[in-house]
């Protein structure tokens, strides 16, 4: 909860909610991406590699930066802990009326 | 040097750890007489237990594990508040999974939530708004728990709560800032600092001008760091080398993720929506002027205090810690885990008496997991013991 994720931006979902679409290690959730939107258009975010706190885009990162930070939070199992915890809150969203 | 064919990349730690030897040895720093750095974040500190950082560094180096594990510092008289919010009939209690173990006066979330009341672990308080969207007959309460790195995330979702007009959800908001108990350690006369690792996603966020009196004020050096064992050890060496050459300022390490100015948009939503409280507890710590955070009165329908008359805005009993545990020595770096009665006794991760067991960003969580008990190291305190 406390270390942000890294993810890619694959698609804009919901323009007045700010949500995109975010690919994280495979997972793939609505994440709002007001803090990183600066002024250009919302399509031009699709691509970019984001870190990811808690469902918001916090910092726009690099392709390598992202690689490099995933690897680290792999290897301290905060990674894993996270993906779960995406994974259990999107099931518990879908079983829930 | 067992951890050290762990990192990715061997020869680049090499000459790192030589450098702050040779660092350490200028300083004239001695097993008996350490120069002392404290790293904030609990990542940094699981980070060092995970690669063995204190054991390749040199003995002169003392780490001092500082209050950034905000499930650690959470005290118990708020876990018992969000019980009671939870066993209202009409609420759904939204928290992070983190926050499920960490022990109340008389149980945790996790117990509540087997005796019935209706808790559910979310990832992101999206979930918590989404949660409220489909249940409108119901209340719905997000736990508002965490630094700098999810507080704005929970002004963005007050917010986006507010755009909508949703009537049901509310937030149990006991968010906490960095800079504060660090002011609160830098004040304390025991407590013996030569610097600081500043923490890195924190840090995106904010920025580095909230960091500025820790140099200005205090004369220690502060260095932001990453997460990575070789981002580690380079913020060591530059507070090493800031100490040396008699500087004290705030650097960072980590600046192809940090900005200077941090995240504008994010700090913008955190102050519509906050103000600070005039003081916080923090569990080993106390009271800490102005560490908190509360909702500010143009968003007080979405602050649970207010609605369900709990927490920080009522009376509130204080609730004492576990007898004879020492959370708050080990809090303040004034004693390492082991030299706790419970460490590992009576206290372990799968039965938890103190925070600093739940988290893996804990420390005594992290002496657990890694077997970091070095006694001929930890029985040396780098500081005076507590009275």
């Amino acid at each position: 909860m406390c270390l942000g994720i890294p993810g890619k931006i694959v698609a804009i979902e919901d323009e007045a909610r700010h949500l995109a679409t975010v690919d994280v290690s495979g997972v793939r959730r609505a994440v709002n991406v007001l803090p990183v939107e600066g002024n250009g258009p919302l399509e031009d975010l699709i691509g970019r590699y984001v870190l990811v706190h808690v469902g918001f885009a916090m910092s726009l990162i690099d392709e390598a930066e992202a690689k490099r930070t995933l690897e680290a939070l792999n290897e301290l199992g905060e990674a894993q802990e996270e993906i779960a915890a995406m994974r259990a809150s999107q099931d518990a969203l879908g079983t829930q009326p | 040097m067992k951890y050290a064919d762990e990192f990715r990349d061997p020869a680049a730690a090499k000459p790192l750890l030589a450098a702050i030897t040779a660092a350490v040895d200028d300083l004239g720093a001695t097993k008996d007489k350490p120069v002392s750095i404290m790293e904030i974040c609990g990542g940094h500190t699981h980070a060092i237990f995970r690669y063995g950082l204190d054991k390749l560094t040199p003995e002169g180096l003392e780490f001092i594990h500082g209050p950034g594990c905000p499930v650690c510092v959470l005290p118990m008289a708020r876990v018992d508040e969000c019980i009671e919010l939870a066993e209202r009939p009409e609420v759904i209690f939204t928290t992070f999974g983190d926050a499920m173990r960490v022990p109340g006066s008389k149980k945790s979330l996790l117990q509540a939530k087997a005796d019935g009341s209706d808790i559910r672990m979310v990832y992101s308080p999206l979930d918590a708004l989404e949660i409220a969207r489909r249940n409108p007959t119901r209340e719905v309460v997000f736990f508002g728990l965490g630094f700098e790195t999810t507080t704005p995330s929970t002004a963005f979702s007050i917010l986006q709560a507010a755009a909508e007009g949703l009537t049901n959800f509310t937030v149990f908001c006991n968010h906490i800032t960095v800079p504060p108990p660090i002011k609160a350690l830098l004040d304390d006369p025991r407590m013996v600092l030569d610097g600081f690792v500043g923490p890195g996603h924190v840090s995106m966020v904010i920025g580095l001008r909230p960091y500025d009196f820790i140099a200005k004020d205090y004369g220690k050096p502060i260095v932001v760091a990453g997460f990575e064992p070789l981002d580690l050890l380079q913020a060591v060496l530059m507070v090493l080398h800031q100490i040396r050459d008699g500087r004290a300022e705030v650097e960072n390490q980590y600046a192809r993720v940090v900005p200077e100015e941090g995240n504008p948009a994010a700090i913008a939503a955190c102050e519509s929506v906050y103000e600070p409280r005039e003081s916080f507890e923090w569990r080993g710590l106390g009271e800490i002027d102005l560490s908190g955070l509360k909702i500010r009165e143009a968003y007080g329908a979405f602050d649970a205090e207010r609605k369900f008359s709990i927490g920080y805005g009522a009376p509130r009993a204080k609730t004492a810690e576990p007898e004879g545990t020492m959370c708050g020595e080990v809090m303040s770096g004034r004693i390492k885990p082991p030299q706790c009665p419970h460490f590992g006794k009576t206290c372990t991760p799968e039965t938890p008496l103190g925070a600093l067991m739940v988290s893996s960003e804990g420390a005594c969580s992290a002496y657990q997991q890694y077997g970091a008990i070095d006694l001929r190291r930890s029985a040396k305190a780098a500081v005076e013991p507590a009275e």
